[in-house]
């Protein structure tokens, strides 16, 4: 007898079977992703877990029977005998599971466990930043060796072999360095001829052979050699800024909304940029830049002036982020009350200021979880803005009313589209 | 005095102490149990390879179906996943032990088993079932347990290679195909082999030499039955020449399908193969089983009568032992089906005791065996014959299925009043009970009975495909076009499929056109 012990080989022998599975059903497991998305917290969604996927599409067929007259026999018989009659409503005595042989354990539905990253990739897969023009340079992290042509000096290990000969037989056939066929038929004529023509013939080839030594088969000139090139790899950051009015009006919903929303674009711009800032700023009758748990969660009070809010981030941006050196994006959330006479100042500041310098501005518009998004009427910022984007403004604006809806406006805006639409419709 | 030696002399031959155990503890136990295994029960069995694995490998073992090898295929990642979720929710447990038909016998071991439940799983899985694999008619006729590692490592490296050569959608979507048609890749019966040259040479000979012995200008007169159409010759020379009417689909198709590459038909032919072998398992479910617990109930009860088991591990033996043959009744909500292990083991200990001390009623139903007092000739002879439809037909006995309480239900959807309790356990109906629960493990109803009769190959190549409907079950509608759709993408022409009663009368025909296939291209 042998034993064997095989718990040191290599586990996860079915790993390459997984990612078929996953392969294949990556449609299905991405529906289940954003569907099981919907009604999860951010923050357990992005601890990946357990989605469940309908068998139907990944079934594997078979021939198998069902229906018509059935016998079975089975164990544990206590008063029936022989010619008793029973009912044949579901589930009466005498009919349990057992009615179907081999037919499996019933599986409707295949629940399964993906990872963090397995699920943050499918659950983003199909959106795209908007306008990534402005990639800038921030601090070279690591530079990579890249091909750059041919060199005339360089390490013998770099030698272009097929460059170099290519080279040499170009330089020979221009300076009519004779070939070693030709030689070699002289000299066999050689051979066979003699007297005058032969000396004659003799002349010819010693003057060959001196051409040959003077022109070497291959010349120093000849030799290339490979040029690499250190190219820094770019690194590519961000800034966030996450503009939220906090004035009475909003409420703990609303403000709920508005972090859902802030989370998954961090998310988001964690996975396309190394570097990603968050900046808060709150405000009401003024503006502030706040830290996370205050933005969220602190008391504030006061009018809305979302001019001040944007007067803030435009001072943040100048101090702080160079526009050159940044992608700025900024997410503006409120409940769409403005003063009446903030609204051309704030208007004027986001075209002329804002705008210009941010790759994607988005507005949303927070509501009460009990009313309709459809029903919810323009408020005065929602005005303000459409104006703005019917003169052309790049700016994107959504409204939310509740929870479930933050996904679908988020993949909206994201959406991967055709190059020539804009971003935001 | 002599009662204190004894004692030490029984505690110094304990296999193990406690629950911990080391390989040479599993040396130790492997010999103890092979001790009695061949000297006390006369089982013959391949050489033995015991093998550690984890948790982890024993799900990798579950999704491919417990060999060590496989080829690559999403579907046994889908098992996996599947397995994997449930064991980690703690809805099912694992198996103790997985075992494998090939010579050496290969079993798994668990490493979290105890030293009691090691012992209890090489006495099952390396001495019961490796008896079975040994002996038993269906796996010696149908399967090779020396060349099926081999045949595996084949397998795995064809397909690897494959997916290489013409891409791994081309391969998917034959494996696809050819695992929706796998329960129908089988041979139920072994062929005619076929002749060769020189054989067939030497009987065209012999029956030439036979016809002009027996020449007699008279047989000419002799009239012949009515001349037969053009035809009908020709229908019946072309079933004979494509081996028709083939319950092998798998093999039909990789001999005579038109517009395969010849890597596909590699393909079918070895999930075929595959197939095959694993076809004497779900024929001796019951008596494998029956035979394996069997085995490790008597050796176990006589390592601890020799004292080399504790009484405390042979409890924890017994604790296990009688879960496994637990039986729930059909109306726990346990149920589901019969516990093939409580049925065969149940079975085998009748035996015994019809073999060793039989009644009047035993010497009646089994006047061969009751009373012949070989309990193990009688049990190694019924292993090595019998699958669970005759072993079930033949030896489940009246007094069984008393203390089981069996009882037949008849459950025919056009009677109104219900389901009819067709017999129960007394003297007018243990013969039906015996028969309906055989016919519950007899592949041949178990199986839907769909044969390839014909191929339209004057007209558009149409492959015709029959089921014949037993009992008014029809074949599930959704799940047949997806199996004939593969079949067709396989075939490349069209499929069709007729259901027909016992009486000929159509019940339903399907017909599917093929799909392009990427492998067409």
């Amino acid at each position: 007898m042998h034993i064997v012990d095989r718990r040191l080989n290599p586990g996860s022998k079915s790993l390459e079977n997984r990612q078929r599975f996953l392969r294949r059903a990556k449609a299905l497991v991405q529906g289940a992703v954003k569907k099981s998305s919907q009604d999860r917290d951010i923050k357990d969604v992005l601890e990946g877990g357990e989605v469940s996927i309908p068998l139907d599409g990944m079934n594997e067929p078979r021939f198998h029977r069902e229906g018509g007259t059935r016998d079975m026999v089975l164990p544990g018989n206590k008063k029936f005998i022989e010619g008793d009659r029973l009912p044949r409503s579901g589930g009466g005595e005498g009919r349990g599971k057992a009615s179907d042989p081999g037919e499996g354990d019933g599986e409707d539905a295949f629940r399964f466990v993906l990872s963090r990253d397995e699920f943050v990739d499918l659950f983003l897969d199909d959106l795209e930043l908007p306008d990534l023009a402005k990639r800038k340079l921030a601090d070279v992290e690591s530079t990579s060796l890249s091909r750059a042509g041919y060199a005339t000096s360089g390490s013998p290990a770099n030698i272009s072999v097929s460059r170099t000969v290519r080279l040499a037989m170009a330089r020979r056939v221009a300076l009519r360095r004779p070939r070693p066929e030709t030689i070699a038929e002289l000299e066999a004529e050689i051979a066979e001829s003699e007297g005058a023509r032969r000396d004659e013939l003799m002349a010819q080839l010693e003057a060959l052979q001196a051409k040959m030594r003077r022109i070497p088969f291959i010349d120093p000139i000849d030799i290339r050699y490979r040029r690499f090139e250190n190219t820094p790899k770019p690194v590519a950051q961000a800034v966030m800024f996450c503009l939220m009015d906090v004035s009475g009006s909003m409420s703990e919903h609303m403000k709920d909304l508005a972090k859902r929303f802030y989370m998954l674009l961090y998310v988001f711009l964690t996975r396309r940029y190394k570097h990603v800032e968050i900046v808060f700023i709150r405000h009401t009758d003024r503006a502030e830049e706040v830290d996370e748990d205050t933005f969220f969660h602190g008391p504030a009070s006061g009018g809305t002036m979302v001019s001040s809010a944007l007067q803030a981030m435009h001072e943040i941006v100048r101090s702080r982020f160079r526009p050159d050196d940044w992608n700025i994006y900024a997410a503006q959330a409120s409940d769409g009350d403005n003063s009446i006479s903030d609204g051309a100042v704030t208007g004027r500041l986001l075209t002329e200021m804002i705008l210009p310098v941010s790759q994607f501005f988005a507005y949303l518009e927070v509501g009460e979880s009990n009313g309709s998004t459809f029903e919810m009427p323009d408020s005065s910022l929602w005005s303000l803005y459409q104006k703005l984007r019917a003169e052309g403004a790049p700016l994107s604006m959504r409204k939310v009313s509740d929870r479930s809806e933050i996904f679908p406006v988020f993949h909206d805006l994201f959406q991967r589209r055709a190059p020539q639409e804009k971003a935001a419709p | 005095m002599t009662d204190t030696a004894t004692a030490e002399t029984a505690s110094a031959e304990r296999l193990f102490e406690g629950a911990d155990w080391d390989f040479p503890t599993l040396q130790r136990i492997h010999d103890a149990c092979e001790e009695v295994a061949l000297n006390e029960l006369g089982l013959d069995v391949y050489p033995n390879q015991i093998e550690i694995i984890t948790a982890e490998q024993m799900l990798d073992a579950y999704s491919s179906s417990g060999m060590p090898l496989f080829y690559k295929h999403w579907s046994f990642g889908k098992h996996f996943a599947h397995h994997e979720a449930f064991y980690r929710k703690g809805l099912r447990g694992l198996a103790y032990e997985i075992v494998i038909n090939s010579s050496p016998c290969i079993s798994y071991l668990m490493e979290e088993n105890t030293a009691t439940m090691q012992t209890l799983v090489i006495a099952h899985a390396a001495f019961g079932h490796n008896h079975f694999f040994k002996n038993n008619y269906l796996f010696r006729q149908w399967t090779d347990a020396q060349g099926i590692l081999d045949y595996l490592d084949f397998a795995k490296s064809y397909v690897a290679q494959c997916e290489e050569r013409y891409g791994r959608v081309a391969v998917e979507q034959t494996l696809d195909a050819a695992h929706a048609l796998m329960s129908h890749g089988i041979d139920r019966y072994p062929g005619k082999k076929n002749l060769d040259l020189r054989a067939e040479e030497k009987r065209a000979g012999e029956r030439r030499a036979h016809e002009e012995s027996a020449f007699n200008d008279l047989w000419r007169t002799i009239p012949t039955g009515p001349i037969k159409s053009a035809e009908l010759l020709n229908v019946e020379r072309r079933r004979k020449l494509l081996g028709l009417p083939q319950e092998n689909i798998l093999y039909f198709l990789e001999k005579t399908a038109p517009r395969l590459q010849s890597w596909q038909r590699e393909i079918l032919r070895i999930v075929r193969h595959i197939a095959q072998y694993f076809y004497p398992q779900s024929q001796t479910k019951v008596m494998n089983e029956g035979t394996a617990t069997y085995v490790h109930y008597r050796i176990m009860t006589r390592l601890h009568e020799q004292g080399r088991l504790t009484d405390g591990n042979f409890l924890e033996f017994l604790q296990s032992h009688t879960n496994v043959v637990f039986q729930p009744e059909f109306d726990d909500q346990r149920f589901s089906g019969f516990n093939p292990y409580a049925l065969g083991f149940a079975m085998m200990q009748d035996i015994e005791r019809i073999v060793t001390d039989p009644d009047d009623e035993d010497r009646e139903w089994f006047p061969e065996i009751a009373g012949k007092g070989d309990v193990m000739g009688v049990l190694r002879d019924i292993w090595a014959n019998y699958r669970d439809e005759s072993f079930i037909s033949q030896f489940l006995s009246p007094r069984l299925i008393r203390n089981l309480r069996l009882f037949h239900l008849h459950d025919d959807p056009a009677d109104s009043e219900g389901i009819l309790v067709d017999a129960i356990h007394d003297a007018r109906g243990y013969r039906r009970i015996r028969r309906e629960l055989a016919r519950q493990y007899d592949v041949g109803y178990i199986d839907p009975n769909i044969e390839v009769v014909d191929v339209d190959l004057a007209g558009d190549r149409r492959l015709m495909l029959r089921h014949v409907v037993v009992k008014g079950a029809q074949l599930n509608e959704t799940e047949t076009r997806r199996v004939l759709q593969h079949l067709a993408d396989l075939w490349t022409y069209d499929v069709s499929l007729v259901e027909v009663d016992t009486k000929d009368t159509v019940l339903k025909e399907y017909v599917l056109h093929p799909r392009a296939m990427a492998a067409a291209a």
